[in-house]
């Protein structure tokens, strides 16, 4: 065998040397792993602890309720509307496709809408809820919710939805909401993580679009503790959020509605304001539409129907539609004039039936003349001549400079969409928009408003209501905010109580006194007699071979060829409470067209419901009774009581 | 010294050995064990039959089997090492043509009861088989050329079989172990400086092969290099598991987040949590504290065997013991590195924590081997 001893201190020599060597690697490795352990436990441990928490805990973002929108009387304009809908959730269902089943029993599906579902359920996480349907009736809700022993995991769900009860009244004013788009994300600066949500509603039209930010509300948020897989484990913490402001609008729900039902058939306008204080109480366009519809998400079919009728229902002609005001802007070249001193009230100017400028002749729409005319006749019969002498005499200047005081011309700061500025031309405007010299043709006709000076209905309105009142009365479509009023004082107008006088005083003429152009159209009951002027603004330019032929009855004209008929008013006369403006585009004549409905609405206002008859003029009644008749009018509504508006 | 050269009556017999037992080991083992029970019981969720409760089965088979191992002399299993070399590769090749796959892999073999996985058990085998070549083998010539060809190939048959089940990470081990038994044997250090060149060599021919028409390993391959250095230029994919351990050991802080609290494993953020990622829990839930006493239970194992191996003069012996000590080292070390992202994930369970039966079995018979070496040892003036 071996030899013993000297191998064997050989061999622990060779052991104790080598193994010496191995265990002080060996601790130095276990030094390294001590450090190592103590650099990510104690160094690094606040980071962790952020990348640990990042990783279970998810914010779940709650949507906040809208605010809601009422009328001046309180009546619910915009609404949350709880909606039902079916969610699945596939693990909690022991067969899925047996459980659709029996749930299509109760809810009326279609296929293809089921089958989506299943192949869309199959591919998530079996335990991510899938919205099955949507908007569905109390009745199928509560049926599901009666059997849900026999469907597991299926829960009816309630969520918020926007409707507009008044449907087509306030579809101009209001405006609709509807899902972001991509479209919008990509366009508005905002940061707000709740339009991260999908299907998130915010206003895109009208009030609802330019309140925006009061109605929103402030997102609240959960957080949630989940798993690798996402899944939800429990919820650490809820914020509720803010809900959006309530906003009660200055805008009254029934004579909105009867301004809409009064206009109905015709490409029209009506504003109403309070001349004392700009609340707009009526701001009407007809035709008009669902703006349910829209909310929802309108069919191809619906919309195509929308932008192809002639009529423009989605325009909102109140505030985006601008016309040659006509003979309404009569009473800003006569107030600029009298402020200008070139020509007194009882002064007079011969009207042969045309004035001879520079070769050219400037027709009065009375082809005879109207012989002499002072200020108060020359409004009541709406003489042009008179007007082409007077703007004449004061200058293209002074009249834009009395229109744009006079709110046309002017952007009226109002909640709206696409509100149009008019145009009160004047001298450097032309220069600068086509590089011409202003000539005196054009002074004469903005002297008649006709040429270049635009104007939109609600700067008319407000035409009305500043003359009425004298001050500089500004429209306001928000009342209050949370209950909080908006109201600032107006400040006076600076236009002399005399020129002031002379002017209205021709209007009442134009409504009241024998020879008026809206006489037919007067109020007869005493203490709201009307001021009023009539307006015929043309469209197209009467050829000198149509003159001739007498071709200019616009009855024979194709719709779209016909004059535009304008009425401006204010009641009662003594004491102003009410300016309408009335645009019938197409309509013919102010007088005929327009006067009428201005009338009717100027009087439903006044009284606060349907006039009674014998404020028109004994020989109309009957024609007016049945003219009421035949409107498809609301029935009243009352505000909700204050508890009920909580938003469930 | 052989054991044939010293009188076995110096070496206690019968019920004296329970004397000689080393009960602190025995207690450092259990405290391990305590902590892998604890842990388990943890990732459970708190339910203890899932895991828990069979590892404490084992481990009290496993307690058994180590002192039967231990009072059965060391001579005896000196002569059981060819033996117990060779059972484990025939269970290796049956492992080939009968054994269960599970995650990807091919390791176990069904014994109806339990589920052994031979590779756990070549482990301690190879170590065993070439403490006995090297105790057989004349001192002088362990540097021979053709002395050293027998162990490498002693090393390298399991290595190949493990590799085709495959299990790169229990290869590794198998020759680390193996060059661990064979650097305390006295092979000259010039083969061991050989070895590491080739290493270093290989590696910078791989690194320097990338995008090269030569490129001598796959894309893929390169990819997983790449997240093993920076995790997080692959954060959800493969760079996910050493992202989320490191942030459940970091999160753990100095004292933890509580018994029960981790959210990274509550949460399922970790993976393979009861097994190969059981530390991390430990350390999340513990923190630092809990994870430098298991590190110190660890180092106080590998005191004790190198103190007992160092000082045993039986040639057998005390390669045994300091061999068993470098593979548990290697174990542990190999574990913590990989989820403390110092090493590339490689499927290697925290030894006497990870659930597991075998590992855990073949661990407390290795430890048995321990004791029975400690207590069989030759004692002074005993020639």
């Amino acid at each position: 065998m071996r030899q013993p001893g000297k191998d064997t201190e050989e061999s622990v020599r060779r052991i104790t040397r080598r193994g010496l060597i191995l265990g002080s690697a060996q601790a130095g490795f276990i030094a390294l792993l001590a450090g190592r352990m103590r650099y990510l436990q104690v160094n690094q441990a606040d980071e962790f602890r952020l990348l640990a928490e990042d990783n279970r805990i998810r914010i779940r973002l709650l949507a906040p309720a809208r605010g809601l929108i009422f009328d001046r009387q309180g009546v619910l304009i915009a609404e949350n509307q709880q909606n039902y809908r079916i969610v699945v959730v596939r693990e909690e269902t022991d067969d899925l496709e047996a459980v659709l089943t029996r749930l299509r029993k109760l809810v009326d599906l279609d296929d293809a809408l089921v089958d989506r579902a299943i192949e869309e359920m199959r591919a998530r996480s079996p335990f991510v809820p899938y919205t099955l349907v949507d908007r569905l009736a109390w009745e199928e809700v509560a049926a599901v919710a009666v059997n849900a022993p026999s469907l597991p995991g299926i829960t009816a769900e309630v969520g918020l939805s926007r409707h507009y009860p008044l449907g087509p009244d306030f579809t101009h004013v209001v405006g609709y909401v509807g899902p972001v788009s991509d479209y919008d994300l990509g366009r508005i600066e905002d940061p707000d993580p709740l339009l991260q949500i999908p299907n998130f509603q915010i206003g895109k039209y009208g009030a609802e679009a330019r309140l925006e930010p009061l109605l929103r509300g402030k997102a609240g948020n959960r957080r949630i503790e989940v798993n690798a897989a996402g899944r939800e484990m429990r919820e650490l913490d809820r914020t509720p959020g803010t809900p959006g402001s309530d906003v009660q609008l200055t805008v009254d729900y029934a004579l909105q509605n009867f301004a809409q039902a009064r206009m109905a058939g015709e490409s029209a306008a009506a504003v109403v304001i309070d001349v004392r204080n700009g609340d707009l109480v009526a701001v009407g366009s007809a035709p008009t539409y669902d703006p349910n519809l829209f909310v929802r998400g309108i069919s191809v079919g619906d919309y195509k129907a929308l932008t192809e009728n002639k009529f423009r229902p989605l325009a909102s002609k109140p505030v985006q539609g601008i016309y040659p005001p006509g003979s309404t802007f009569k009473m800003v070249v006569a107030l600029a004039a009298l402020e200008a001193g070139v020509i007194s009230p009882g002064e007079t100017v011969w009207c042969p039936g045309f004035k001879q400028t520079s070769g050219r002749r400037f027709h009065c729409w009375k082809r005879g003349g109207h012989g002499h005319m002072n200020m108060h006749n020359s409004l009541k019969q709406s003489c042009d001549v008179y007007y082409y002498e007077v703007a004449e005499r004061v200058g293209i200047d002074r009249i834009a400079a009395m229109a744009r005081r006079l709110g046309i011309g002017t952007r009226h700061a109002l909640p709206l969409s696409g509100i149009a500025e008019g145009l009160a031309p004047d001298k450097a405007w032309k220069q600068s928009r086509h590089g011409e010299a202003w000539l005196l043709g054009d002074t004469l006709n903005v002297g008649i408003g006709q040429g270049y000076v635009l104007a939109s209905p609600l700067q008319l309105a407000v035409m009305a209501a500043r003359i009425a009142s004298g001050t500089a009365v500004a429209p306001r479509l928000v009342k209050s905010v949370d209950g909080v009023d908006t109201g600032t004082e107006a400040e006076p107008l600076g236009i002399s109580a005399a020129a002031l006088n002379a002017v209205r005083r021709g209007m009442f003429g134009v409504s009241n006194e024998v020879g008026g152009t809206a006489r037919r159209s007067r109020i007869a009951a005493a203490e709201m007699e009307m001021a009023g002027k009539t307006g015929t603004s043309q469209v197209r330019n009467i050829t000198a071979d149509e003159r001739r032929r007498g071709v200019f009855r616009n009855e024979d004209l194709p719709w779209e060829r016909r004059d535009h008929a304008l009425f401006v008013c204010f009641a009662p006369f003594e004491a102003p409470r009410y300016a309408v403006s009335v645009v019938v585009e197409h309509g013919g004549g102010g007088s005929v067209a327009a006067a009428p409905i201005a009338r009717d609405v100027l009087l439903y206002a006044l009284h606060g419901g349907l006039p009674p008859l014998e404020a028109y003029p004994a020989e109309q009644r009957r024609e007016v009774g049945e003219r009421f008749d035949a409107l498809d009018l609301r029935g009243p509504l009352k505000p909700p009581p204050t508890d009920s508006r909580s938003r469930a | 010294m052989s054991y044939l050269e010293y009188r076995v009556t110096t070496v206690p017999h019968g019920l004296r050995k329970v004397l000689h037992f080393n009960w602190g080991l025995l207690l450092l083992l259990a405290a391990v064990a305590g902590f892998g029970f604890l842990m388990l019981y943890s990732v459970s969720g708190g339910n203890i039959d899932r895991w828990s409760a069979p590892q404490m089965q084992r481990f009290g088979l496993g307690l058994v089997l180590m002192m039967i191992v231990a009072f059965v002399p060391i001579w005896f299993w000196r002569n059981m090492s060819v033996l117990a070399y060779g059972v484990s590769m025939l269970l290796l090749v049956l492992v080939e043509f009968m054994g269960a796959t599970g995650m990807g892999a091919t390791r176990w073999i069904d014994l109806g009861f339990m589920r052994l996985q031979p590779s756990e058990l070549t482990k301690i085998t190879l170590v065993m088989a070439l403490a006995a070549y090297y105790d057989w083998l004349d001192i002088r010539k362990v540097s021979h050329p053709f002395q050293v060809l027998l162990p490498l190939i002693l090393i390298a048959l399991p290595m190949a079989l493990v590799l085709r089940q495959p299990d790169l990470g229990t290869a590794l081990l198998l020759a680390m172990g193996g060059g661990a038994v064979m650097w305390l044997a006295g092979v000259h250090w010039l083969y061991f400086a050989m070895v590491m060149l080739a290493g270093v060599g290989t590696v910078g021919a791989v690194m320097a092969s990338r995008g090269t028409p030569w490129q001598l390993i796959k894309d893929y391959q390169f990819r997983r290099i790449d997240t093993f250095l920076d995790p997080s230029t692959d954060p959800l994919g493969a760079g996910y598991h050493i992202t989320q351990s490191k942030i459940a050991l970091g999160s753990g802080g100095w004292t933890g987040r509580g018994f029960m609290q981790g959210t990274q494993s509550r949460l399922n953020f970790l993976p393979e949590k009861h097994t190969d990622f059981i530390f991390t829990t430990l350390a999340e839930e513990f923190g630092f504290l809990g994870g430098i006493s298991l590190l110190s239970l660890y180092a106080l194992i590998i005191l004790f065997c190198f103190a007992s191996g160092l000082r045993n003069r039986d040639r057998f012996a005390s390669l045994l013991t300091l061999g068993i000590a470098s593979a548990f080292f290697l174990f542990f070390a190999v574990n913590m590195s990989m989820v403390m992202g110092l090493a590339p994930v490689v499927g290697v369970p925290l030894p006497l924590v990870s659930f597991g039966g075998s590992a855990m079995l073949v661990l407390m018979i290795a430890f048995g081997l321990v004791q029975s070496a400690h207590i069989h040892r030759p004692r002074q003036g005993g020639r």
